[in-house]
């Protein structure tokens, strides 16, 4: 059974992709691309969930294929079929609103048939990506991921600033891409065909220097796909443009598998390291939860603000993963189990949260036709499942009990307040700070979500389009109805899936699993000395309390009767738009707290009367915060870049004759070198 | 069984105590303007007229708008559970610890801010935008204040932290634990919107910070939500006595234990209430933008706190 | 801050009792609900309306929360919005103006809800009577409940007012009280 589930995955895959070459459009076109995605990710969901079961990993070995460099290698141990489960549990939501939402792409304008087959193509490189086992194997579908996702991201190529988007995307993508050619010739010292059973275990002789240059360069090349700061600039521009799904995917699957390579690679590959290398993912993390939340406070388009919140995730996720290698660098292992237990359950639940609220927020742009903030409002009237679900997404993504959220943050906090154990002060400071900048970024992102939730679906309609918006189809609110399902139970009851990451942490070498590590039945509990909370009883407690409250009104008769009226608003006679507190002025307290980071630039211009200047003609205001990455580091490098390019481009003078001449001096140089060799 | 039952008879109690909380600091803060003022225990009067009034909202609120209320007080009550007044170690504790005690008050605060947004007024949102600009500076300080407690304790659980200061005495008057009270201090000043942060008798909106987010809740929705806020200041003042000064309560379950218990944590909250009566009288309400400067101040106090506990191990 | 704290209390309270005064100056309007009074007796909150008044009433009104008059002892306190608010102290005659806004005020407060107008500008326009800026007298917009007279009318008078209007008057009986014809 388990062996047919491969090649089905495969097949399933492979007929979405025909299905989208055929047409792709009309509602049985997209239905047949969005099945083929559909089952394919339930194969690989189905897989992930029969390894894990079964606790043996699944290999598979193709010699025929690529027998250059040694076979297409696969193999599914308990990491590999986590990220498989994960890519079916947003996969399969999202090619279900997908088929729905693109039925708008059929104007003409977009291609569906590109949209289609990129989709089912990407799905199958993410799902080998998590299976591949050997060097070659893995950077081949990694590129054919990359350029997949590429094309997604391009599909509405007549929106302006998508081209631009997506080269910047290229760009990275392959840039990261060549750190990791580095980094895996590096490890395997040379050797193209070789598989990831022979890194693991030459690993170990490899010298000390090798050995950090090649977390260095997974930390940089993964993390280029994962978007840490500074290497996140592609994010909030590549995010937004593409089609809502297919942000979803990227922002739910696509940047967890840079989280998959950084642990297969410092875990699995190296086995773990020394110190300083869990100190600086937990810097680098830090750094990424707060500015990506601080940068996300201060968008008002939609889909951006939710790519600047992945990278503050990223950045949670990193911190879990960079106490538990701190932790296994002493050898106090049930602390590095919780740390990276931590941030395998926040990309799990990242993922689900996240590919939820871009479901929403897509639901919104095909509603109101724009992803301005500040021209939405009034919209949970008009779009009252969207509203809930996306709700529960923001709720989630907050952290607030009893949601899934909140599990893996606390989860987080007691791996790093478990920090006080470690023997080295110097080293243990750290801990306290990485707390204070967690509860930061928390604090942050929930007053980021009531902004998001609150200009955008609550109280009136700023714009016409926000008026007319009407619910969305119900295939999309499916998929987002099963994930806003999934937020709710991890929350309620998450020691259902808690024992398994034992399991997969303990596959990795380095780390051997206490015999009662942690006890999960309604509680969980750290034992190793440190905190305990029951979510289970916590979300009874207070639903009880809940539907207790309206009862006990009832006995008192304290249930008096409610009229509807116009809004007080301190008496004004006619409630506008207008009135309404904006997007930018609700973040603008922490504009103004944050100023020195910002570094907002202003502009005022004031048209006075000609005859005096106590009446005013026009004024004009504009404020702008360029986040600071791209203009300290990206700007001048992409200078440079130009600079170059401009010198070269002296070189084509349109000139045939001189052309002829460059070929013929080519030739002459050729000739003597052989000659001489 | 018994020990559930007096887990919820806490939580009940708070929910009695709370407004009498309230009553009281405002009694003393008449007094020391020199004039009679309402008794002590007008806020039950003022929550029974209110609970009886006619509600009447605005006809742009949605159905997040009435139930908030709700939420916002079950999420309080719910804390109230957790933290012990009365009795120590209680079932509950293994329920929910100090991570989650904030995480629930977090909640309370997110619905009361899109509430606050909810019927379009302006000024409501400035109410919800300055809310979440203090509740989320504020978060780090509590974060390391827990930190700094829980790392003498062992533990984030609320009763092992109290247990291990009732072992050790030594501990209560350790830099780690009064440098944490002092920040937590701060907080407790900020989260429960007391001045010189924020005015809860003013009736400016452009100085209001809580008060501007239920200028549209009317009747029972305005009592459940000042009965929360009421227990919210029941809640912080709980916290502040008996995780730094928690003798006095009761560690069995015999009658003559709780009663003492009682009393003294009933003299702990009146001490309480006269300092923050006190401090309400002599300082000025202080200018927003110099709320995060209070609230930095009081993120270095506990990051000192959490260092000293580190260093002093 | 010593001295602050020295100031207190050498000032002590200064509290005044209410004084048993003649009640010329108050009027009831309609007869209150008697479910009104009870639900209203112990704890009163109001919403001050300035309906276009020169603000001579509004200074002696600031006068009843302070440390003299104290009308906080007796359950009143003021509050910022109608949708708390249990009576609407109205003072001023109704501009052109404020009219719209005093009947969305008067709507937007929860009932059961009572009006007390204070001052001759409120009860019949006073000095302002006839202007063209002025729409009325309170009573022809909204219903009121109380009229204290006098211009402006004393503190006491307007605590007694309101006292009346809660049925915590200290002299209820008093036969003085007069009824005011519409």
């Amino acid at each position: 059974m388990i062996s047919n589930l491969f090649p089905g995955m495969v097949l399933a895959y492979s007929l979405g992709m025909l299905a989208a070459l055929a047409s792709g459009r009309g509602v049985m076109g997209r239905w047949l691309v969005a099945l083929g995605a559909i089952l394919g990710a339930a194969a690989g969901l189905a897989l992930g969930v029969a390894v894990i079961a079964s606790g043996t990993p699944w290999a598979m070995n193709t010699a025929a294929l690529f027998s250059f460099a040694g076979g297409l290698a696969l193999r599914v141990d308990s990491l590999g079929a986590f990220f498989l489960i994960l890519i079916g549990i947003v996969a399969i939501p999202a090619a279900v609103y997908g088929a729905s939402y693109s039925k708008h792409y059929e104007d003409g304008h977009t291609s569906l048939r590109q949209l289609g087959l990129m989709l089912n193509l990407f799905l199958l490189c993410m799902s080998l990506v998590v299976m591949a086992d050997s060097l070659f194997t893995f950077l081949f579908v990694w590129e054919g991921m990359s350029l997949s996702s590429y094309f997604l991201v391009i599909t509405e190529n007549s929106q302006p600033g998508t081209m631009r988007a997506g080269l910047w995307y290229l760009a990275m993508a392959h840039i990261g891409f060549v750190f990791l050619v580095i980094l895996f010739l590096l490890a395997s010292g040379g050797d193209w065909a070789a598989s990831f059973a022979s890194i693991r275990s030459g690993a170990a002789g490899l010298p000390d220097a090798v050995r950090n240059a090649i977390f260095l360069l997974a930390l940089a090349g993964f993390g280029s796909k994962a978007g840490i700061v500074p290497l996140h600039v592609w994010l909030p521009m590549a995010h937004p443009v593409a089609p809502s799904h297919i942000s979803a995917l990227m922002s739910g699957v696509l940047i967890k598998l840079g989280i998959y390579g950084l642990l297969r690679v410092a875990l699995d590959l190296l086995g773990g390291g020394p110190t300083w290398w869990g100190v600086v993912v937990l810097g680098f993390g830090a750094i990424s939860a707060v500015l990506g939340v601080l940068y996300a406070l201060m968008e008002h388009d939609l889909k951006r603000l939710l790519a600047y919140h992945s990278v503050e995730n990223i950045g949670i996720i990193l911190m879990g993963i960079g106490a538990g290698l701190v932790f296994q660098s002493y050898g106090l292992m049930t602390l590095a189990m919780l740390g990276f237990i931590g941030g395998l359950f926040h990309t799990l639940n990242h993922a689900i949260f996240k590919g939820l609220l871009f479901l929403g927020a897509g639901s919104v742009l095909h509603a109101t036709g724009t992803r301005n903030m500040e021209e939405m409002g009034g919209l949970i009237k008009r779009m009252p499942w969207t509203a809930l679900f996306f709700l529960i997404g923001a709720a989630a993504i907050s952290a607030l009990p009893p949601l899934n959220g909140f599990i893996s943050e606390w989860l987080v906090f007691q791996a790093l307040l478990s920090g006080f154990q470690l023997p080295r002060p110097e080293v243990a400071i750290v801990m306290p700070l990485a707390v204070g900048m967690l509860a930061l970024t928390s604090g942050l992102a929930a007053a980021c979500f009531v902004k998001a939730f609150g200009i955008t679906f609550l109280a009136i309609p700023r714009s016409t389009e926000a008026e007319q918006a009407h619910e969305v189809a119900l295939p999309m609110r499916l998929a987002m109805g099963l994930l806003a399902f999934l937020c709710v139970g991890l929350g309620v009851v998450p020691f259902t899936v808690t024992p398994f990451f034992t399991q997969i942490i303990a596959e990795l070498s380095g780390i051997s699993a206490p015999p009662t590590a942690f006890n999960f039945n309604w509680t969980l509990q750290n034992t190793a000395g440190f905190g305990q909370m029951s979510p289970t009883l916590i979300a009874i407690g207070l639903l009880l309390i809940l539907g207790l409250i309206p009862l006990c009104l009832r006995i008192f008769r304290a249930n008096q009767k409610l009229r509807v009226s116009s809004t007080w608003g301190c008496g004004y006679t006619g409630q506008t738009p207008r009135m309404e507190y904006t997007a930018t002025a609700f973040a603008e307290p922490l504009r103004r707290v944050f100023a020195q980071l910002y570094r907002p630039t202003r502009e005022l211009s004031i048209d006075f009367h000609p005859d005096s200047k106590y009446f005013v003609h026009s004024i004009e205001y504009s404020s702008e915060i360029t986040p600071w990455f791209e203009k300290v580091i990206y700007g001048p490098l992409v200078g440079v870049f130009r600079f170059a390019a401009n010198q070269f481009r002296r070189l084509q003078s349109g000139s045939l004759h001189l052309y002829l001449l460059y070929i013929s001096i080519t030739l002459i140089l050729l000739l003597v070198v052989a000659r001489w060799l | 069984m018994a020990n559930y039952l007096l887990g919820i008879g806490q939580g009940l109690l708070a929910l009695v105590l709370a407004p009498g909380l309230v009553g009281i600091v405002r009694w003393i803060k008449a007094r020391l303007q020199n004039r009679r003022g309402a008794p002590p225990w007008q806020p039950y009067l003022d929550l029974g007229k209110l609970f009886a009034k006619d509600v009447v909202i605005s006809n742009h609120a949605s159905w997040l708008f009435r139930l908030t209320p709700y939420l916002v007080f079950s999420s309080t009550l719910a804390v109230a559970c957790l933290v012990p007044s009365v009795f120590v170690l209680l079932p509950f504790d293994g329920i929910g610890d100090l991570l989650t005690v904030v995480y629930l008050l977090l909640l309370g605060t997110f619905f009361l801010a899109l509430a606050g947004l909810d019927p379009g007024t302006a000024f409501g949102g400035m109410g919800s935008s300055r809310e979440m600009t203090i509740a989320a500076i504020a978060e780090p300080t509590i974060a390391l204040a827990i930190f700094g407690l829980a790392v003498r304790a062992g533990s984030t659980n609320l009763g092992h932290i109290v247990a291990q200061t009732l072992a050790n005495p030594g501990l209560a008057v350790s830099p780690g634990h009064l440098l944490a009270f002092a920040a937590l201090f701060i907080v407790t000043m900020a989260e429960t919107g007391r001045l010189p942060i924020d005015n809860p008798a003013t009736h400016l909106e452009l100085t209001m910070i809580h008060e501007a987010m239920i200028l549209e809740y009317s009747g029972r929705y305005l009592a459940l939500i000042e009965w929360a806020s009421g227990l919210k200041l029941f809640i912080f003042f709980s916290l502040l006595a008996n995780l730094f000064a928690p003798w006095g309560l009761a560690t069995v379950l015999t009658p003559m234990a709780l009663l003492t218990a009682g009393f003294v944590f009933l003299g702990k909250l009146a001490l309480l209430a006269l300092v923050v009566a006190v401090i309400e009288t002599r300082v000025a309400k202080l200018r927003l933008f110099r709320v995060p400067e209070l609230l930095s101040v009081s993120f270095v106090l506990a990051l000192l706190s959490v260092i000293s506990s580190f260093l002093l191990r | 801050m010593p001295s602050l704290f020295q100031k207190i209390f050498n000032t002590g309270i200064v509290t005044e009792k209410l004084s048993p005064d003649d009640l010329d100056t108050i009027g009831v309007v309609k007869e209150i609900e008697a479910r009104t009074r009870r639900l209203l007796g112990r704890s009163l909150a109001i919403r001050e309306v300035d309906a276009g008044s020169c603000n001579g009433c509004e200074i002696e009104i600031t006068g009843l929360t302070g440390p003299v008059y104290d009308s906080e002892r007796f359950g009143i306190h003021f509050v910022a919005s109608p949708r708390h608010a249990d009576l609407l102290l109205v003072t001023g005659p109704v501009t052109r103006n404020m009219e719209i806004a005093l009947i969305k005020t008067y709507e937007a407060a929860p009932g059961p809800k009572l009006v007390v107008a204070v001052g001759d500008c409120a009860r019949t326009c006073g000095v302002f009577k006839g202007s063209y800026a002025v729409a009325g007298s309170v009573d022809q917009f909204i219903p009121v409940d109380v009229v204290v007279t006098g211009c402006p009318p004393e503190p006491k008078d307007i605590l007694r007012g309101i006292l009346t209007a809660m049925d915590r008057l200290p002299e209820k009986n008093h036969p003085i009280i007069r009824r005011e014809t519409p």
